[in-house]
């Protein structure tokens, strides 16, 4: 009876909020925000409220090139791939009060949240276009500089307060430990996101659409999906991490939307701030600078650790 | 037509992306074209977006009259659009090869490479100009897959004055612009 209400829980986490049925919408929400913010900050109007979604449906009736052989069943498995593992990383926020999550499930929850990265890499070597590949390359280069902050960040507020489960660690109390993780995520959230300081593997104009370059139609629809859900899961982890913990979920939940629109709205703004760095600029950026910032927090995990 | 079809028409008419191309043109047709996403145009209110790689694109923009170096890289960009796509002829120089008419490094007009659905005359066109012709191709796009019926080219009206004046350019253009037409 248990193990059955346990499943029920984590099938609506999973598919209703804040998995799918709230995710999908939020993606194509978030994704015009961030063009919409772009737009204005440059003076123009921008694009209508549905375009994203337009977009989507467009994509999805047009054709594609045919793929022939393993190198194109991996290309149209790729952003099926980094779908569901954007999905999953969103169903997997505790949200809710009292949402369920298991031991470990932040672990799980980073996995999910490097896949589509890893998808993108490895769709930009299967694609076989060279600017796919230059592409590709950068986007590997990029994820092991700043991946280096990002889990040395999360890793330390887990380690200070003993504890991997999402739901025990987004009810604890605020301490300047923890704004120094969030800062430090925060730093690599436009990395993660391919915005403009960091947007160096899709850089448009420069090396066509990167590791995009070969795909069309409902893949590419895929890949614009996956992008808006990982907005919403890497959004959502600050957010998780940043809200106080609430016993009313309907309080919970919108705090949650009001505290993700503010990320969104934080990123973009500083994207169409920003131009392209070089590729050494940003690594030397995020090897240089934030390793400060992790190895002060994983200094002061340790601190708190043994002074508790 | 079900709800989808429905919907579907009125998503590729709302959500035209753009992949844009040099067939030899001045660089003046260019210009416009970029001119035409800036804040003063702005045709992302239209959901337009230019895009990095032709795979991407509902709407193939080519400007310039067509040299013979270029021709194939037409031909191969052509069929990397995929379908349904639409292509339009941005400036005169692809409509009649204007000013450069009878030179020996010419292999124009694009119609005889590749099927033109929009023609939008100037030299260069204004960026108002581009956006009516973009969003004419948008709705010829919708139609297209609606009814799998081959649709005539549409030759825009010519808006604003043009022409600079400077050379001879908008006597051809009007009349070639009526040859097309006919
Ligand atoms: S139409 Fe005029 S401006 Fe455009 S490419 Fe030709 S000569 Fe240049």
């Amino acid at each position: 009876m248990n193990l059955f209400l346990e499943l029920q829980t984590a099938l609506a986490r999973l598919l209703i909020f804040p998995g799918l049925l709230f995710a999908v919408p939020a993606a194509w929400f978030f994704l015009w925000v961030e063009r919409k913010a772009v737009a204005r900050m440059q003076g123009r109007i921008g694009p209508p409220f549905m375009q994203p979604f337009f977009d989507f449906i467009k994509l999805l009736g047009k054709s594609t090139p045919p793929r022939i052989g393993i190198a194109g069943l991996l290309m149209r498995a790729w952003p099926l791939i980094a779908v569901s593992a954007a999905a999953g990383a969103v169903g997997l926020l505790p949200v809710l009060p009292a949402s369920g999550g298991f031991q470990g499930d932040l672990i799980l929850l980073l996995a999910l949240l490097e896949l589509p990265s890893m998808c993108i890499i490895a769709a930009g070597f299967s694609s076989g276009s060279i600017f796919g590949e230059i592409g590709s390359a950068r986007e590997a280069v990029l994820s092991v500089s700043y991946n280096i902050v990002f889990l040395l960040a999360i890793l330390s507020i887990a380690a200070s307060q003993h504890t991997f489960s999402l739901q025990a660690l987004a009810q604890l109390p605020s301490s300047p430990l923890r704004w120094l993780g969030i800062v430090a995520i925060l730093v690599c959230l436009p990395a993660k996101l391919h915005l403009n300081p960091f947007s160096l593997p899709n850089a448009e104009q420069e090396i066509y659409s990167g590791p995009m370059t070969e795909y069309a139609g409902p893949e590419l629809a895929m890949w614009e999906l996956s992008h808006g859900l990982e907005w919403v899961a890497a959004t959502g982890l600050v957010a998780t991490l940043i809200a106080p913990a609430f016993t009313l979920w309907w309080v919970a939940a919108l705090v949650f939307v009001a505290l993700s629109f503010g990320l969104v709205l934080l990123l973009s703004v500083v994207a169409a701030a920003t131009a392209r760095l070089q590729i050494d600029t940003t690594v030397r950026f995020y090897w240089q600078c934030t390793l400060i910032f992790a190895v002060l927090a994983v200094a002061s995990a340790l601190f708190m650790r043994f002074r508790a | 037509m079900n709800l989808w079809n429905k919907l579907m028409c009125y998503s590729r008419r709302h959500s035209p992306w753009l992949f844009h191309m040099n067939g030899g043109s001045c660089n003046g047709c260019d210009i416009e074209l970029i001119a035409s996403l800036t804040p003063r145009y702005d045709a992302e209110q239209l959901g337009v977006r230019l895009e990095g790689s032709p795979r991407h694109a509902d709407i193939l923009c080519i400007t310039g009259p067509v040299t013979h170096n270029a021709v194939n890289a037409i031909k191969t960009v052509y069929d990397q659009v995929c379908g349904p796509k639409a292509v339009v002829a941005i400036g005169s120089c692809p409509a009649t090869t204007n000013v450069f008419i009878d030179s020996r490094t010419l292999d124009g007009p694009l119609n005889r490479h590749v099927p033109v659905d929009v023609f939008v005359p100037g030299c260069p066109p204004r960026p108002d100009a581009i956006i009516q012709g973009v969003a004419k191709a948008a709705e010829i796009l919708a139609e297209r897959a609606s009814k799998k019926l081959p649709i005539a080219p549409v030759v825009m009206p010519l808006v604003g004055p043009g022409c600079n004046g400077a050379c001879s350019c908008a006597a051809i253009t009007e009349t070639k612009n009526e040859e097309v037409q006919a």
